[in-house]
């Protein structure tokens, strides 16, 4: 019987999803211990590249959340110092973690996003605040989503009703980022679709439906377990949940991700699967929708993550 | 989880929890304090007492003295009371700042935010007011709404709470028929303001809280951390049947033995005593022999003369480092303790500013965290406790970046106030952020 691989969980880091990609990583370590596997858990720090040279684990798993794990810069390096990890490759992740990039590329393979416009601090310099935010609005209108271009767990997101609303939400996104989504708001079912591949192609996990008690997936509905409702299979017609399906391994494939992501979709109430956005490292805590997906379609958790670790040891990048 | 037809919920005892668990969830604030963990990031967020400035070689000696002297004893339950060794050792301390009382008034706890929940717990019913300043102690705020209390906080200003605004605010209080249980006060370099009720105020306020038959909660963690001269006498040196007075080792020696103490009236320290037992059965009787052995053994008072000196160094190097870097931002200069209290210009939030201060590797605490009606936007708190003066100095740089950015982010789009959200500490950072 060969030896179990040895992995190296990251987790921590200093982007502002660093306490999500904590528990993330605990979980991911829990998971792949209970599987035999000898994993260590670090926080990747300046003594990281050292530390791989000396201990070579076989494969490293970057359980990291926001800028640096899901911008490709440590996979990139990971890629040069000839380690195997689990996750997308460095362009692959960069262009995900960028959220307008990935929508472009989504929507040339046909799978609809919502109208957007991504925005510059240096544009509302430029321009003036007032002119840019009136046209903005004029053309879609006042039910958005404002969002900063690149993050995850909602932090930076503000759903907008009036030009008011606008103004504050762009401050509030702003603080996150150099450049922001402002996006129509599609009102309808919100659903993710979690992606695995552990070597025979990708395979789409039933969509999660997820209806957070306060209206808005925020990041409180996100992270405090009860204050969403998740439903699996999703509340949708068969036809349109295999549409949701289809269109979420149709972005998985224009993006070249690979090993695991989340696709998430609002469908509006045509049955129409609108892109929103993808994660290259979901959250894997224990009120993330990708695990409970896992859970809900019958999988052993850790038996996944095991596989993931196999695959990735089997064929690196 | 509920069955998936009625969709899956991760809590299934969502809906069971009692009103006052409302607010207790996850901060998007509060998961930013994550990163001030990391070596990178300056935090001047957290009050993390200097603990390294203690001589760990005594604390050993004390720690190995106990466990070979009185192991059995100190593994042991103790009394609900805490141990009348530790206790004469509290009257020794509180003679420095006038408190004459006995070793019986005195009641041990876990940490003085125990004394915090236990007084809370007997005092409040829902809806009660509670008087504080404005602003007051976040860990305070939370206790109090955790037992359903209103806070009403009471303007200050250099020389702490304005006793006018006092009268105003317990009139008002009286002619809403509001019950008001008590007044919370940190008197010594106040926790976030870094102020100190002078004085003559102190006097006002008790003859206020007197004449108006308000009990006084005095909270003095800080009293024996002064800079140049020790602050005035504590108030329950001149009023020993209206105030309830709370003291903590957390800050003159180390947080982690969680030992505090209060010193009530006899019928309040009563119910104390056995409320606290129901909560807890004792103290830890380990943490009170060692701090008790350290104290007879070692010089404690030369102890707190060297934290004394750390802290104002730091103090004087945020206060240097903000003179150079951000003249034009007003803050409070305390005498003593560990804050510092700052008013950012017009229209900026401190709050909304958080994340850009994290993205600067720069910690710090929003004022809405020590406000229970949702103020505090334009006020942010730095600790100057735990880093060193070269670290406060590179923070408050880092600080003045981020204050720049944002007031030219304010000129693009205007003021924006972030969401109030009232409830739990959302606001400020957990207890092991430095």
């Amino acid at each position: 019987m060969a030896a179990q691989p040895s992995v190296l969980v990251l987790s921590g880091g200093i982007s502002h999803e660093r306490d999500i990609s904590l528990k993330s990583g605990r979980k991911v370590a829990d998971g792949l211990a209970a599987h035999g596997l000898t994993v260590t858990l670090r926080d990747p720090d300046a003594g990281l590249i050292a530390y791989l040279h000396e201990e070579k684990p076989d494969v490293v798993w970057p359980v990291l959340h926001g800028a640096s794990g899901e911008d490709g810069a440590l996979r990139g390096l990971l890629d040069m110092l000839g380690i195997a990890y689990v996750g997308s490759n460095a362009d692959a992740a960069r262009l995900a973690w960028n959220k307008p990039a990935a929508k472009a590329l989504v929507e040339r393979v046909g799978v609809a996003t919502p109208d957007s416009i991504t925005l510059t601090r240096d544009a509302f310099r430029e321009l003036g605040a007032e002119s840019v935010l009136a046209t903005v609005s004029e053309s879609l209108g006042v039910a958005l989503v404002v969002k900063p271009a690149q993050g995850g767990s909602a932090q930076g997101v503000s759903w907008v009703e009036s030009t008011d609303d606008l103004r504050k939400a762009m401050v509030h996104a702003f603080t996150y980022a150099d450049s922001v989504v402002i996006e129509k708001r599609i009102v309808g079912t919100e659903v993710c679709v979690p992606i695995i591949d552990t070597g025979d192609g990708p395979r789409a996990i039933p969509p999660v439906e997820i209806e957070p008690l306060s209206g808005h997936y925020d990041f409180e509905a996100r992270y405090t377990a009860g204050a969403t409702r998740f439903y699996t299979p999703a509340r949708l017609d068969a036809a349109v949940v295999a549409t949701v399906t289809d269109h979420a391994l149709l972005a998985f494939s224009a993006l070249g991700l690979r090993h695991l992501a989340r696709i998430d979709f609002m469908v509006d109430s045509e049955g129409t699967p609108w892109f929103l956005e993808a994660s290259t490292m979901p959250g894997l805590t224990e009120t993330s929708s990708t695990a409970l997906a896992l859970d809900a379609a019958g999988f052993d958790v850790g038996g996944v993550y095991a596989a993931l670790v196999e695959s990735a040891k089997a064929s690196p990048s | 989880m509920m069955s998936p037809g009625s969709g899956i919920s991760l809590d299934p005892w969502f809906d069971n929890y009692a009103d006052r668990a409302e607010g207790l969830s996850a901060s998007e604030v509060r998961a930013l304090f994550a990163v001030a963990s990391r070596p990178e990031v300056v935090s001047l967020a957290g009050g993390m007492p200097f603990v390294a400035a203690l001589p760990f070689d005594k604390v050993r000696s004390s720690v190995d003295r106990v466990l070979s002297e009185a192991g059995a004893t100190a593994l042991q339950y103790g009394s609900g009371q805490g141990l009348p060794a530790l206790r004469e050792r509290i009257l020794e301390i509180m003679a420095l700042e006038g408190i004459r009382a006995g070793v019986d008034e005195v009641v041990v706890t876990t940490g003085s935010q125990q004394g915090l929940d236990l007084i809370a717990k007997l005092f409040i019913n829902p809806g009660d007011a509670i008087l504080a300043e404005s602003p007051s102690y976040v860990g305070a705020m939370g206790v109090f709404r955790s037992y359903q209390a209103r806070v009403e906080h009471v303007a200050m200003d250099e020389h702490g709470m304005i006793p006018e605004a006092l009268v105003e605010r317990i009139e008002s209080l009286s002619a809403a028929s509001v019950p008001m249980k008590f007044l919370y006060l940190i008197p010594n370099f106040h926790n976030p303001a870094g102020v100190t009720l002078s004085a003559q105020r102190r006097l006002e306020i008790l003859d206020i809280a007197k004449a108006h038959n308000i009990l006084v909660v005095e909270d003095n963690p800080y009293g024996l951390l002064w800079f140049d001269t020790p602050p005035p006498q504590a108030i329950r040196s001149v009023d020993d049947s209206g105030v309830i007075y709370l003291g903590s080792f957390s800050k003159t020696f180390a947080p982690g033995l969680r030992v505090g103490w209060v010193v009530a009236p006899h019928g309040i320290r009563e119910k104390l005593v056995l409320a606290s037992e129901a909560a807890i059965l004792s103290p830890s009787s380990f943490s009170q022999m060692v701090l008790s052995d350290y104290f007879e053994h070692h010089d404690w008072k030369a102890q707190i003369d060297t934290f004394r000196g750390v802290y104002h160094e730091r103090r004087d190097a945020m206060a240097q480092a903000l003179a150079a870097t951000l003249p034009t931002v007003s803050h409070t200069m305390p005498e003593g303790g560990f804050y510092l209290w700052l008013t950012l210009p017009e229209g900026l939030d401190s709050k909304e500013m958080l994340p850009r201060a994290i993205t600067e590797l720069v910690a710090y605490t929003p004022g809405t965290a020590f406000f229970a009606n949702g103020e505090g936007h334009r006020h942010l708190r730095l600790a100057f406790c735990y880093p060193n003066p070269d670290f406060i100095t590179e923070g408050v740089k880092r600080l003045a970046k981020v204050i720049t950015e944002e007031i030219e982010l304010v000129a693009t789009f205007g003021p924006s106030t972030s969401p109030v959200r009232l409830g739990a500490n959302l606001d400020s950072p957990p207890p092991e952020v430095s």
